[in-house]
């Protein structure tokens, strides 16, 4: 670790010392300069300082320590005591990695009163749990959740902590991230571990045209953030096994600098990654008054519409509806593709689904790559033609 | 007190080319333009900065000099003070190369009021630099912001949207928020300001202008994460196709739905 160290002799005046530091991380008592936990090691005081008061030592910096680093991390995202299921995703991958490597699996859980899902994490192959319970926990705040993360990193040290892809996930890995000086992969899609613990991390990359498989070989733990639904839910374990480590976090780690005035409950909402049919318009359906018919097919189905990107950026339907990298990953039963043509960018949101279909007026439109079944043809002639037969009843003789 | 908006010039176009040896973006000759992402806060910071007297509006980039572009357009929206981050010694950088370019920059700049990302960009797609400066910053942040109610007395209420609660937070300055898309419709340029601002000399900062002047912490050495190869994705094959008639068409689908249970 670097350290910023003060050297009284090269100072004559100390008046002005305390203006040089954005962050009054130097303090001045008695004629004594002292450097605070506030210091970032910005070097400010050392740029514009007096000449040679202020010096950053860095010690050398020797590769990681990789041996001292074990375990596969995750953190369990909660909100109101409702762990979110890609939480339990991660799990089993993480004990995928873990046995490859002959590492533990460790979860962390923060939040008020949580041991009944503590209890439930034993039975997804978790070997240690780190509980962390406070009433000042209850709800998601970024000061407290990090320095309770941070604590966690220090006691486990994993080699590899991963979080999920969540409002709260994409908040607070960066910040973690960054305070331990690390790698951070984001929206990973596929994840494997070499023997030395590099984890191999595969995202879609520039606007998902390409994928980039991307490795964190110097630093510890390695940092990769993955999106809902992109693996599979382990299996529950009838034997529940693991140790469940309950701590309570020290005042300093649940100081925030952030007010919550007000808190609103959003009206629950349907969302497309719980549907198991979806029905997703692109640019071929031409208008925006053609939603009506993927609209109606949905509703035949027991499904939902959702859209891509120009769909959305063109206003046609709310952004909570869109599939792909920068919206939402779906893995349903049956994906019918409208008039999509198939950016890479899409498919990494819709890939997984188990029966993908596409209509395209184009044969060689890249959604045929994915699809299942490739329906060469106009959606605006064969869908009005698909709700007319269904309305009609012309399909109950088949 | 300023108020700075942290804005990315990304490929106008998904197909972009890459230096398949070090896995990095090749930039050049691929035409740009503004994350639109980052309209949403140049909005924003527009409309604090209109309501504050004294706050001044700054744009800040981190690219090749060609982001230079991006810069005009923000000062032709009405944008006060641009400066571009560059120096061949960042190339290649991360996110954590990235922020830490980034934070130290706004470091440069002096004391920051509010610092201002877009939601994420449409090209690397992470959404984690700003949490990730306002770490460096050592700063609170809020993502998600969907509406600020209030910017004055040295604090920033903001309406914050979480998966399943709608908050209200209050925040001491400095700090750093990344606004959803939509939370305000973003001005276009305008043509008197183009031809207000065309002779403007951009500022620019290089790794020398940074309280932080060791190199090894930016660019592709100040990188954790490294690109080890990058590659066409796989693709399922396709089982079957089906041509015909819109009408064909039609019934062979709503027959396949019957059969698969989906329909009745």
């Amino acid at each position: 670790m670097a350290e910023m160290i003060v050297h009284p002799d090269k100072i004559s005046d100390t008046a002005t010392l305390a203006a040089l530091c954005p962050f009054g991380a130097i303090e001045v008592a008695d004629g004594h300069v002292r450097i605070t936990s506030a210091c970032r090691m910005c070097k400010l005081c050392v740029k514009n300082g007096p000449p040679g008061a202020f010096e950053l030592v860095n010690e050398k910096k020797a590769d990681v320590d990789k041996s001292a680093w074990r375990g596969v991390a995750v953190y369990i995202d909660q909100t109101e005591g409702e762990i979110h299921p890609v939480s339990l995703e991660l799990l089993g991958k993480a004990r995928e990695l873990a046995q490859k490597v002959g590492h533990p699996v460790y979860a962390l859980l923060a939040g008020d009163a949580l041991g009944k899902q503590a209890e439930a994490l034993r039975h997804y192959g978790v070997d240690k749990i780190y509980l962390y319970g406070h009433p000042q926990l209850a709800h998601f705040r970024i000061e407290p959740y990090a320095a309770v993360f941070e604590d966690f990193i220090k006691r486990s040290r994993p080699a590899v902590v991963l979080v999920g892809g969540t409002a709260i996930g994409r908040s607070l890995a960066p910040r973690v991230a960054a305070r331990f000086h690390t790698g951070l992969t984001a929206d990973c899609t596929c994840l494997d571990i070499q023997s030395n613990t590099d984890l191999d991390q595969i995202r879609p990359a520039f606007g998902g045209n390409i994928m980039a498989h991307i490795r964190t070989p110097h630093h510890r733990p390695q940092f990769a953030t993955v999106r809902y639904k992109i693996f599979s839910a382990p299996e529950r374990l009838d034997a529940p096994r693991g140790e469940i480590l309950s701590l309570t976090p020290e005042d300093a780690m649940l100081a925030s600098r952030i007010e919550t005035l007000a808190t609103h409950r959003k009206e629950p909402v349907k969302n497309i990654e719980d549907a198991d049919v979806l029905v997703v318009a692109g640019l071929g359906i031409q208008r925006r008054e053609n939603l009506e018919w993927l609209e109606r097919l949905a509703g035949h189905l027991g499904g939902m519409v959702g859209g891509t990107r120009p769909v959305i950026e063109a206003g046609w339907l709310e952004p909570r509806r869109q599939i792909g990298l920068s919206g939402r990953t779906v893995k349903p039963k049956l994906l019918i593709a409208c008039g999509v043509s198939g950016s890479i960018q899409f498919v990494a949101g819709m890939s997984g689904a188990e029966q993908i279909m596409a209509i395209n007026i184009d044969p060689l439109a890249p959604i045929f790559k994915v699809a299942h079944t490739a329906l060469v043809g106009d959606v605006c002639e064969i869908v009005p033609a698909l709700l007319n037969k269904i309305e009609n009843g012309a399909l109950s003789h088949v | 007190m300023k108020i700075i908006v942290c804005i990315k010039q990304v490929p106008g176009t998904t197909q972009v080319d890459i230096d398949e040896k070090t896995g990095v973006l090749k930039r050049d000759g691929v035409e740009s333009k503004i994350n639109p992402y980052d309209l949403y806060a140049l909005e924003t910071a527009l409309r604090l900065k209109e309501a504050s007297p004294g706050a001044t509006a700054v744009a800040l980039t981190m690219g090749p000099p060609q982001a230079e572009q991006s810069l005009r357009e923000a000062l032709m929206m009405g944008i006060d003070e641009v400066v571009l981050v560059s120096d061949r010694r960042f190339a290649g950088a991360d996110v954590l190369a990235t922020a830490h370019t980034l934070s130290q920059a706004i470091l440069a700049l002096g004391e920051p009021g509010l610092i201002l990302c877009g939601q994420q960009t449409t090209d690397g797609d992470t959404a984690q630099v700003g949490p990730e400066i306002a770490e460096f910053l050592n700063i609170p942040h809020a993502t998600n912001v969907t509406a600020i109610s209030d910017f004055s007395g040295g604090t920033l209420t903001a309406q914050v949207d979480l998966p399943t609660t709608e908050e209200t937070i209050r925040m001491p300055l400095p700090c750093l928020i990344s606004v959803n898309k939509g939370i305000h419709t973003p001005r276009l340029p305008s043509f008197k300001l183009k031809k207000a601002t065309r002779a403007r000399k951009i500022k620019v900062l290089t790794l020398d202008d940074l309280p932080d002047a060791n190199p090894a912490h930016y660019g592709l050495n100040g990188s954790p994460t490294q690109v080890v190869r990058i590659f066409p994705p796989e693709h399922h094959v396709t089982r079957e196709t089906w041509e015909g008639s819109g009408d064909e068409l039609a019934g062979r689908l709503g027959r396949h739905l019957q059969e698969g249970k989906f329909l009745n």
